[in-house]
């Protein structure tokens, strides 16, 4: 048991790895990722499209598997096809029933299909199961500059775009009568979130993205109802699992997508133990 | 067909001084396809007038808030908001639509919900004016008596504290028209008496003409001025004693139908859909 628990948890030489360039960069890419998917979490929530973001998270894969298979930039290939995917989604709108089943059906597809992919090409390995469970390792300094400019973008956007944002994402139905372009905000939020997702599946893999995407702002969900102490809070979390995973899983050198989604777990569990104590009685 | 009553003025508001009306249509129609929901509205709301939609589903109701909100144009004729015509998002406008459950969770307090009544459609971060709007929520939750649980998240309130706040929600903007679509759906008694009656206090402090669409004109009788009351294509406007009549109501319906004064309360029976009107209120 303690041999397993050593496997897991080390620091041994965690000073020197910490000064290792790639780390330093790693460590910078997921602060960046961190801040974005923080911010966009609570909105995800608000909106009920956890499995769509689920579903952008497996068509990036597949995209990426299509990628490799033609050579291109892997990235490149989980950036299309995580646009493509959103954008589908976000077609769909907030109609939560008609959704989830298209979403389920594109899913499986696209997850297959990038199994196939996957199978039909012959280089390393590592590349073929990055994209699955991912690798903070593997953001080298091109991808810095790729995360930088589309974090400026979402950035951006969110700054115009977040009043009516929030506004559409929580009540919908009296936005759309004051006037807030509902639909067209929910295709811009759905190409935020994808271009996100995609620049988080190198990272924490594919199967995992929901770790950095989700828990983050439904934790914060659990314990504030005031949506900008949320966003607070949700980046506050997202970095905590991201940084403290990548520091976790140095020394032991195990998968740092584990560390993050076990560390973003025990954040929601907490916050839901908190949560449950704010509980107000539904009033008559 | 229109059977146009002579526009009467409230009693209410006949001090105030003559003002354009606050919603005017004129010879509206509204088709979708070859099917006309209505067509000749003439109707003229007046400045704190209370003027109730009445009539079956799929009348054309929702449409007429729909066309008053710049969502739905008119197939023909003209319509005026406070002289303008209805764009999205007008200022001139506030909307309290029926309650509907949210989700426990949702990251929303009631002050929230009413400060995105405010700017919730503009774009920007809005660091500008923070105060002054703060203070203009705080007043609108104080004006409904929401103030307590302005920090609760809007998910867990009741039914009847969650349309307190769409009330506060629509108001905060100072609109000249308030748009009610059906606010008083599943709420008990006494919450359907509070709203309509914070509806009734803002009319009459500030002049703010209501349009109010219910299939259920009982909650709100003491306070309407006019009906209107649509049945497939067919409509009449007029005060309450004069359309809510067995002998209009059966014109307009093309059948018999019978409309009942029962302690004060009015029944219809005959009509299909107005079931509801007996059982509804017992639920």
């Amino acid at each position: 048991m303690s041999d397993l628990l050593g496997e897991l948890f080390s620091f041994e030489g965690l000073g020197e790895l910490l000064a290792v360039p790639f780390v330093q960069a790693a460590l910078l890419a997921c602060a960046v990722l961190g801040l974005i998917a923080g911010v966009l979490a609570p909105l995800i929530v608000s909106r009920g499209m956890s499995f769509a973001v689920h579903g952008t998270a497996e068509l990036s894969f597949t995209g990426g598997a299509a990628a490799l298979l033609a050579g291109i930039g892997v990235q490149y290939g989980a950036v299309a096809g995580a646009i493509v995917a959103s954008v589908v989604f976000g077609v769909l709108g907030l109609r939560q029933r008609e959704r989830d089943a298209v979403i389920g059906v594109v899913l499986a597809f696209g997850l297959g299909l990038g199994v196939l992919l996957l199978s039909l090409y012959d280089g390393r390995a590592s590349n073929k199961f990055g994209l699955l469970y991912g690798s903070p390792v593997a953001v080298d300094t091109a991808d810095v500059t790729v995360l930088g400019v589309v974090t400026v973008l979402v950035a951006a956007t969110l700054a115009v775009l977040y009043r009516p944002l929030l506004f559409a994402s929580t009540d919908p139905d009296v936005a759309l009568a004051r006037g807030v372009p509902v639909r067209a905000l929910s295709i811009v939020f759905a190409v935020l979130v994808g271009l996100t997702t995609a620049l988080v599946v190198p990272i924490v893999g594919a199967i995992l993205v929901l770790t950095v995407m989700i828990t983050p702002g439904a934790a914060a969900a659990r314990v504030t109802a005031n949506p900008l102490l949320a966003t607070v809070l949700a980046v506050a979390f997202a970095e905590t699992a991201l940084l403290g995973g990548i520091v976790l899983s140095l020394a032991p050198g195990q998968p740092v997508s584990g560390y993050v989604a076990l560390i973003a777990f025990l954040i929601y569990v907490a916050c839901r133990a908190i949560g449950s104590r704010r509980r107000r009685p539904v009033a008559a | 067909m229109p059977v146009t009553a002579p526009p009467t003025t409230p009693a209410d508001v006949s001090a105030l001084p003559v003002a354009a009306p606050a919603v005017s249509l004129r010879g509206a129609k509204v088709s979708f396809g070859d099917r006309t929901l209505w067509d000749g509205l003439d109707l003229d709301v007046a400045p704190g007038e209370f003027v109730t939609v009445l009539g079956p589903n799929g009348s054309g109701k929702t449409t007429l808030v729909r066309v008053l909100l710049g969502l739905v144009p008119l197939t023909a004729g003209e319509v005026r908001i406070a002289g303008r015509p209805p764009r999205r998002g007008s200022p001139s406008i506030g909307y309290v639509p029926q309650q509907k459950a949210l989700d426990p969770d949702l990251p929303l307090r009631g002050r929230d919900l009413v400060g995105l009544g405010l700017d919730g459609h503009r774009f920007g971060i809005g660091f500008r004016g923070r105060r002054e709007r703060r203070e203009r929520v705080e007043a609108a939750l104080a004006a409904v008596g929401g103030t307590a649980y302005a920090d609760a998240p809007v998910g867990r309130l009741s039914g009847g504290e969650q349309q307190r706040l769409r009330v506060a929600q629509a108001l905060v903007g100072g609109p000249d028209v308030l748009l009610c679509d059906e606010p008083l759906l599943s709420l008990d008694l006494s919450h359907q008496r509070t709203v309509t009656r914070l509806i009734d206090e803002r009319r009459r402090a500030a002049g703010t003409a209501v349009l109010f669409v219910t299939h259920e004109i009982n909650p709100v009788l003491p306070y309407v001025d006019r009906v209107l009351y649509l049945v497939g294509g067919r409509f009449r406007i007029g005060p309450p004693e004069e359309v809510m009549t067995s002998e209009v109501l059966s014109e307009l319906y093309g059948t018999h139908v019978d409309v009942l004064r029962v302690r004060g309360r009015l029944v219809v029976v005959g009509a299909e859909d107005h079931g509801e009107h007996c059982h509804e209120e017992s639920a």
